[in-house]
């Protein structure tokens, strides 16, 4: 299935680019959309079932893959919208449908991955695919964006590629050169220490750059900025999600060597940095878009600091990707409409939302209190579980300094969302104001009501997923 | 022999951090690239021939002839001027470079580990640090690029020091040499040469957050 699931989507976007045809447009999106959807349903029927040697349909990917799922049908959706407004020619089009294809599945397979060499193909691809998104409107800002962002990808890339080598070197002793994530496991007590430190400074730096952490966070910033709400959505959400993949993964390895406690500092200190950086930047930001992207980082470092912590951070930290995902997105897909009516990314030109699509404005009001972790958020729930962890980590002191930056991250958010939605715009002519639909808004609340619903009543399935996802960790 | 190749290689390295003009850039990498292939067919004795033909693809074919000749394509196409204009000047570059290569020297000489060749760990990543210099204190996009095909070279070197019994790697490493760098050199410069005037780091700081 996993064969299947491939090339029907690299054929799919391959068909996408050749083609110029609305309706077989349509049409080859649908049809890749149940394929996706066909192959997540699949996967929950085969936990822990390995196909083509280098897939494993293990608990984290499968949870990934639905999330995934979830969020490729109303990024379709609005890309097609989007598409449409813009009297976009057939040729960028192609060129746009194609790209979020190819992105979509290299993300789910990179997510199944059991083979590290194996994730990191996938993730140099997703490169490729995000940096024709992003230079979506090629204008002299997006070009700056796009070779910023390959630029610093590429880098990366060569350092997980670095990181990857020296993970072979610290294997030298186990007398097997088999670089799956279950060989490393088995073989973790055999692993060279100095070996593998290197390996994982570099592993997970070069992620960093997918993540959206300190060092590496800043092209994400850009790419989300620069490419079409709704493939920013998906830039912003499960492409960092990867990035999380990548870096867990071989968190889990190294967890269970006498290095727990250094890559519990390295990790630690990468997040609470970010917290800091993100804290920063969103008091300054006036980019509608790169305030949503900062954001994406403040809740990327909460997520690293729940796994530093250990015990009760660990579920915290998968529950807040999923919910995060779930969340960001919608409020990314709200963006286009925003833009649609104000014609501006800058906060200064943008007011009084409330008064021209009332229901555009409940879902970034809904979105706001979500992405802030007010209740009854899911994020609220997954949050106090990372505050719970890290007070029983005895890290108090770090605590007290997280809670102080998220309470200048929700002023700084919430006094920015406040002007979008009351406070009137300078000089906005009323006139032309564009009417949107409200169906448009539909999918955002589905998107966030589902993260309440995950968040404060899990089903047991999914409360499930988690637990076999960190099965591996010690406890 | 694979010593002297080496310290070659090394040496161009302090070459490249004296050297003012672009030309002598691209020369240097093709030169490198030429280093590399004999390192290889020495070092990989009982190799295939499919993985032969790999690595001179990508050594002689890839490295020491097509990007220098595009490299220098993009040079005329665009005008660029043909100073390397660092930010640094000559003298204080060579301290610097000699500075990474002492202490990579250091670092790999307080490693004891029987699987690793100290040389090629000591030149791969010398190379690295480099290239990251270049890119750091150079002013024009396409020395970065350049920077960039340098820590390419560190990485080849590190998986040949790594990959002796992994072949799989190393074609690894290839894949990700003819991804990343055809992706950036091809597209993207032309496109920042049309548009932007002088292709100059300072004229990509448009992107703010306010």
């Amino acid at each position: 299935m996993t064969l299947i699931y491939l090339i029907a989507g690299f054929s799919i976007a391959t068909g996408l680019f050749l083609n110029r045809n609305r309706a077989i447009n349509n049409s080859l999106l649908v049809v890749f959309l149940l394929f996706q959807v066909a192959f997540s349903v699949y996967s929950c029927y085969h936990k822990n079932v390995t196909e083509l040697e280098y897939f494993t349909f293990d608990s984290l990917g499968i949870l990934l893959l639905l999330t995934i799922s979830v969020i490729a049908i109303p990024s379709v959706i609005h890309s097609k919208i989007y598409i449409v407004k813009h009297n976009e020619s057939a040729q960028s089009r192609a060129i746009y449908f194609a790209a979020l294809v190819v992105l979509i599945t290299s993300i789910g397979a990179a997510y199944l991955a059991n083979h590290i060499a194996v994730t990191w193909i996938f993730t140099e691809l997703t490169t490729l695919s995000a940096s024709a998104l992003i230079y979506h409107h090629r204008n002299k800002l997006a070009l700056e964006g796009t070779w910023k962002y390959v630029f610093i990808c590429a880098i990366s890339i060569t350092f997980v590629f670095i990181g990857i080598l020296f993970l072979s070197l610290s294997l030298g002793n186990a007398g097997s050169e088999d670089l799956t994530f279950a060989n490393l496991r088995a073989n973790s007590a055999l692993l060279n220490p100095f070996w593998l430190r290197l390996a994982f400074l570099f592993i997970f730096t070069g992620f960093t750059a997918k993540l959206g952490l300190v060092p590496m966070f800043t092209a994400g910033i850009d790419a989300k900025d620069l490419a079409p709400g709704p493939a920013g959505a998906l830039l912003a959400t499960v492409l960092m999600n990867l990035g999380f993949v990548g870096i867990f993964r071989m968190y889990i390895v190294i967890a269970n060597t006498p290095l727990h406690h250094w890559a519990n500092l390295v990790v630690g200190s990468a997040a609470f940095l970010s917290l800091f950086v993100a804290t920063v930047y969103m008091i300054r930001v006036k980019n509608i878009k790169r305030m949503l992207a900062y954001s994406g980082i403040e809740h990327m470092g909460l997520v690293m600091l729940g796994v530093a912590a250990g015990g009760v951070g660990y579920y915290a930290a998968i529950l807040h990707v999923v919910l995060h995902a779930l969340v960001k997105s919608s409020l990314f897909f709200q963006y286009n409409q925003l833009h649609r009516v104000f014609q501006n990314k800058s906060i200064y030109y943008v007011g009084n939302y409330f008064k021209y699509n009332p229901t555009g404005a409940m879902v970034l009001l809904l979105g706001f209190i979500s992405a802030t972790a007010m209740p009854p958020s899911g994020l609220f729930v997954s949050e106090f579980l990372i505050f719970r962890a890290l007070f029983e980590a005895h890290y108090i002191f770090i605590l007290i300094l997280v809670l102080l930056l998220l309470t200048m991250i929700i002023w700084a958010f919430g006094k920015n969302i406040f002007k979008i939605l009351f406070i009137p715009a300078v000089d906005f002519n009323e006139s032309n104001v564009p009417k949107i639909s409200p169906w448009e808004s539909v999918s955002q609340f589905i998107l966030l009501g589902g993260a309440v619903y995950l968040g404060l009543n899990p089903p047991a399935e999914f409360v499930q997923l988690i637990n076999d996802s960190i099965s591996l960790l010690p406890q | 022999m694979i010593d002297v190749l080496l310290i070659t290689f090394l040496i161009t390295l302090f070459y490249m951090a004296i050297a003012n003009r672009m030309l002598t850039y691209i020369r240097v990498l093709a030169f490198q690239g030429v280093l590399l292939f004999v390192v290889v067919f020495i070092q990989l004795k009982e190799v295939s021939t499919i993985n032969l033909v790999l690595i001179m693809l990508e050594t002689i074919i890839f490295k020491s002839i097509a990007v220098p000749m595009f490299l220098a394509y993009v040079l005329k196409r665009n005008k660029i001027t043909r100073e390397a204009e660092p930010y640094l000047p000559n003298f204080v570059s060579l301290l610097i470079t000699t500075f990474i290569v002492v202490v990579t020297i250091l670092l790999s000489n307080s490693i004891k580990d029987t699987h690793l060749d100290k040389i090629f760990f000591v030149v791969a990543l010398s190379t690295l640090f480099f290239g990251l210099y270049i890119i750091a204190s150079r002013r024009k996009i396409i020395t970065h690029v350049m920077g960039y095909l340098v820590i390419e070279n560190g990485v080849f070197v590190l998986s040949l020091a790594v990959g002796n019994e992994m072949p799989m790697l190393v074609n690894l490493g290839i894949m990700l040499d003819i991804f990343a760098s055809v992706l950036i050199l091809g597209i993207f410069l032309n496109k920042i040469g049309d548009v932007f005037k002088d292709i100059d780091v300072s004229s990509l700081t448009n992107l703010k957050d306010y």
